[in-house]
């Protein structure tokens, strides 16, 4: 087994494992858990150590290997997993989030046996979900995480509207993944019968040397929009989200909203754009706009909430929004900044759902206007929580920076998107900061409530999760090229086939050695100013 | 006569017959075994059908084309092998429920096999409507087999009144077919259905036959009879009624529409496609509201009829393509997961009158297995990975985009079927969520399983998992099956 496999099938092995452990034994359930997500990370780091060293394959993937049981050679089905600097980042996030998760899931006191077990499962697939190079398997990995997440918000979540919400999430998430199924299928067919395959690498091979129908894209990709925009809520599509969000388990949250969610996101990148560049052309505006309305209108909504966890949801779908944005301007800056965001708001959707929870279970409620002054009490978890809302602000420091001022960048260098630029740059920046300092002030600051006397301020175990996913958005933030410098020349290959044929590649490339060089002056000013 | 060939049916009506003469000799007591050794007999005769001895391993037809062995025959063939196999143990396990005559119940589902056996070969209307009558008639007997129950008296009397109906259509249809035509072969029907393309009264006659195949894979508009039968029959005949006899008319129906009137189906795929269409939104939507599990499956196997007959509307618009494979595919699954759950619900509502979802609730505290084998058959049955639902769907929803670029209306099609796979999701869940999350006070006897049935459960387990993970075997058993239909 290779490291790779290693990573995704250790939670799925101690899954099953666990379905043969008396129910009695949380104590097992729960060490278990928790040390199988941190022998994963820990496996996910070294991999990302060894990423640079380690041989690529003809198609530029790393640590490929393949399980030779799984799939249907007859239909050109293999279970194949490999890194490339696109989803390597991916995988490591997932993975440290995992373990975070694991950390945070000591808040449930029920059915424990049930909850690790889907927990287990749900790490598993999206792990796969992220590494697999066969587009089946992506999706049946993916398939394979949502199920438990449905199934964890149904029945440990909180809040008088959970059957609602879960009713909600279910339905929006099932059509999502549905509809881009039927894309997947759809390119899957756009081969010539004899050499079909979900192989992505040689899908990607055949689509850069035979160009898709134009009117086979018109009908691909829109599917493939609508299916994977749902999965990311994009607006108008995200009112799912927020309520989901806020009537799930910690550790459920954090790894749906931090990493499960950006499976949409991923196959954008990955198979939309690449497969079907002219649809994608013609669709950017849309996409911009639509963006917008997530970074706008939902970071509207997100400063008119009460409760806590509804403020951090709606914030986390407004960061959508930045990253839908990056993917429209569809050059080398923006498309790399999108990747960074990816990996940037894993972190930040999982310490901020984290942080909430451990909030919750002390206090047992989010409504801001009971809470107030908790930092005196919960010092460390106030310090976490300042620092998660300044990461969503996009301070300089936490890599959620670098990833915003670089999708800023791609995207004013569209001469199209300009309009649309400006308004989120004004709204990811004001928005953003209204309801994140709201919160902060609101939750953390001014008078102590007396009901809220005797809360204690996280022990050592609990400390660790936030400490270690804070201590990642640092480090990727001083060292943003640890991340960009793997994921660029991907990017690049993408952005070449999606804009190959269009009249403005040309123009986008003198521009991209420029923004090129302005970014990494950028970075490295950030990194001084901190 | 080339009887070599149907030595397997052979075997299976013997069998039948000797359980009914055993019955006739053993004591009381060990009447009840009886079930056990005729399972045993159709699992061997299941392997022997991988050997060289087996009349599988032969090709060829027999009584002047009547009969005819091939891939799609043998495919089918080991499918019902298997699956009577199981019910059996299923029925051993409930004919303490039977006030009489368990070896008559026995006997009654190995003829059905037999009915089913033959219609696989069936290549010619005589033999179609002999072995259909074959399992009707068989039907009418096990449906309403405890006596007892008022309930069971409905259905019995339900699928005879609606069965013999349909049974009428489809013998009309033939005499119109037959009239015209003048042939009762299939293969010779074929060379001279072209001809009758546009005669009213053959169409009338092949639209009747399709009546008649409607009703026994329970499709729309002719679904009426199923959730009645499914919920008032003896719960072992349900789940042979829901596989065997749904294959049977599955299979019946790729021979009559790809066999003998090729030409004809070739227009008719708009009507395939409206009807698949419907069945599946029906199906679905009448299962939302229903708290007794049989009846929730009923609906729910006239969706899955709808999502099988997907396939079967993707292949009258291309003989090449692989809708068939898909339909093989999918009933093999749905074979597992079938039984997996009328096994589950036979035997924790053993002391039950109705099987009302609540009879579910704490089955993780009193049986895990069972919990975990309805959990995972619901999980199937809607669609997830990795079971084999999934891959079932995704074959056939892959058949049908196929056609969309040259038949738009198929992707309509495509749009029904998702529709209809969220809807199922809402009542699926809600059985699993019986099972494990309930609010009320759970009953809390454990439930004794016996050896065989626990082996039984475990190869459906095993089956749903395999056929989801590891689609390549069956994949190429299937699609080596329907060549015989290109």
């Amino acid at each position: 087994m290779t490291t790779l496999t290693l990573i995704f099938a250790l939670p799925l092995l101690a899954a099953i494992a666990l379905v043969f452990v008396p129910r009695n034994f949380a104590v097992i359930m729960r060490a278990v858990t928790v040390g199988v997500t941190f022998v994963t990370m820990l496996l996910a780091v070294l991999m990302f150590w060894q990423f640079n060293g380690a041989t690529a394959d003809a198609n530029g993937y790393k640590f490929v290997s393949t399980i030779p049981w799984l799939g249907a050679e007859s239909l050109g089905i293999a279970c194949k997993l490999g890194v490339d600097g696109l989803n390597v980042g991916l995988v490591l996030m997932g993975a440290i989030v995992a373990f975070a998760a694991a950390c945070c899931s000591f808040e449930i006191k029920t059915r424990e046996k049930e909850f690790y077990i889907l927990l287990l499962v749900m790490t598993g697939g999206i792990l796969g979900a992220f590494m697999s190079l066969d587009l089946f398997f992506f999706y049946f990995f993916h398939e394979l995480a949502l199920v438990p997440t449905l199934i964890m918000i149904g029945v440990w979540g909180r809040g008088e509207r959970k059957n609602y919400a879960t009713f909600q999430i279910t339905l929006y998430l099932s059509i999502g993944a549905l509809l881009a199924l039927i894309g997947l299928i759809a390119l899957y067919l756009q081969l010539p019968a004899d050499v079909r395959t979900f192989d992505i690498p040689t899908l990607t091979k055949y689509f850069s040397e035979n160009t898709m129908a134009k009117s086979a894209q018109m009908f691909i990709f829109p599917l493939l929009l609508l299916g994977f925009g749902i999965l990311v809520s994009l607006w108008p599509f995200h009112s799912w989200a927020a309520l989901g969000y806020g009537s799930a388990p910690s550790a459920t949250a954090m790894l749906h909203a931090g990493v499960l969610k950006k499976f949409g996101l991923y196959g954008l990148i990955r198979v939309a754009l690449p497969f079907c560049p002219e649809a994608a052309q013609s669709h950017l505006q849309l996409i911009a706009w639509l963006a917008l309305g997530n970074v706008l209108y939902v970071g509207w909504v997100a400063m008119r909430q009460e409760n806590l966890n509804l403020l951090i949801g709606n914030s986390s779908v407004a960061h959508m929004g930045m990253i839908f944005l990056g993917i429209a301007s569809l050059n080398l800056i923006g498309v790399t900044g999108a990747v960074v965001i990816m990996v940037a708001h894993g972190f930040l959707a999982a310490l901020t759902f984290g942080l909430s929870g451990y909030i919750y279970n002390q206090t047992g409620t989010l409504e801001m206007n009971e809470l107030g002054g908790l930092a005196k009490k919960l010092r460390f978890i106030g310090v976490a929580f300042v620092m998660a809302a300044m990461a969503g602000c996009g301070l300089p420091g936490f890599l959620n920076f670098v990833g915003e001022v670089s999708v800023f960048f791609g995207a004013w260098q569209v001469p199209g998107l300009r309009t649309v630029t400006v308004l989120a740059v004004w709204g990811a920046l004001i928005i953003g900061a209204v309801y994140m300092l709201r919160a902060v002030r609101a939750a953390m600051h001014g008078e102590l409530n007396e009901k809220w006397a005797n809360l204690s301020d996280a022990n050592l175990w609990r400390k660790l999760p936030f400490a270690i996913l804070i201590a990642s958005l640092l480090v990727f933030g001083f060292f943003p090229k640890l991340l960009t410098e793997k994921v660029k020349p991907v990017t690049e290959q993408i952005v070449n086939m999606a804009t190959a044929g269009s009249s403005s590649a040309k123009r986008d490339e003198s521009a991209r050695a420029l923004a090129e060089e302005k970014q990494s002056r950028l970075t490295s000013a950030a990194t001084r100013s901190e | 006569m080339n009887l070599s060939l149907m030595s397997l049916e052979l075997c299976v009506v013997a069998l039948g017959i000797l359980v009914l003469l055993a019955d006739l000799w053993l004591p009381v007591g060990r009447k009840r075994a009886l079930g056990y050794v005729a399972a045993v007999v159709l699992g061997l005769l299941f392997l022997n059908s991988f050997t060289s001895h087996c009349s599988c391993a032969l090709s060829g037809d027999a009584f002047g084309g009547m009969f005819v062995q091939d891939g799609l025959a043998v495919f089918f063939k080991r499918f019902f092998l298997l699956a009577a196999a199981l019910v059996l143990v299923l029925a051993v396990e409930f004919s303490d429920r039977i006030a009489a005559g368990t070896s008559e119940y026995y006997s009654l589902i190995i003829f059905a096999l037999a009915g089913m056996l033959f219609a696989a070969s069936a290549n010619d209307f005589a033999m179609l409507f002999v072995s259909i009558e074959l399992i009707t008639i068989t039907f009418y007997v096990l449906t309403s087999f405890t006596r007892g129950r008022v309930a069971s008296l409905e259905s019995g009397v339900k699928y005879l009144i609606l069965g013999a109906l349909s049974s009428a259509f489809m013998i009309y249809g033939i005499a119109l077919v037959w009239g015209i035509s003048g042939k009762f072969n299939f293969n010779e029907l074929a060379q001279v259905a072209g001809k009758f393309a546009d005669n009213k009264v053959f169409l009338f006659g092949v639209l009747f036959i399709l009546v008649g195949l409607g009703f026994k894979i329970a499709a729309f508009p002719f679904q009426m009879w199923t959730p009645d039968v499914y919920q008032g029959a003896p719960t072992p005949t349900t789940a042979f009624l829901a596989v065997g006899s749904k294959a049977a008319g599955f299979v019946l129906l790729l021979r009559f529409l790809f066999t003998a009137i090729p030409s004809v189906t070739a227009h008719w795929e708009k009507l395939l496609v409206v009807i698949a269409a419907v069945t599946i939104l029906y199906g679905n939507l009448c299962a939302l509201p229903q708290r007794n599990l049989k009846r929730l499956l009923g609906y729910s196997s006239i969706a899955h009829a709808g999502y099988l007959l997907l396939g079967v509307a993707a292949l009258a618009a291309d003989r090449k393509g692989d809708g068939g494979s898909a339909v093989l595919y999918y009933l093999g699954g749905y074979l597992f997961t079938t039984i997996a759950a009328f096994t589950v619900i036979a035997l924790v509502m053993r002391h039950l009158d109705s099987e009302d979802i609540s009879g579910l609730v704490g089955l993780n505290q009193r049986s895990p297995l069972l919990a975990a084998t309805m959990t995972l058959a619901m999980v199937s049955l809607a669609g997830i990975p990795p079971l084999a639902g999934f891959f079932g769907k995704f074959l056939l929803l892959k058949s049908v985009i196929a056609q969309g670029a040259t038949h738009p209306a198929y992707y309509y099609l495509t749009f029904v079927a998702l529709v209809g796979v969220v809807i199922s999701l809402y009542y699926y869940f809600g059985v699993v969520k019986a099972i494990y999350w309930s609010k009320e006070t759970p009953e809390v006897s454990p439930i004794a399983i016996s050896r065989p049935m626990r082996a039984g459960i475990w190869v459906c387990i095993a089956g749903m998992l395999w056929l989801g993970l590891m689609p390549n075997t069956v994949l190429a058993l299937a699609e080596s099956a329907v060549n015989v239909l290109k």
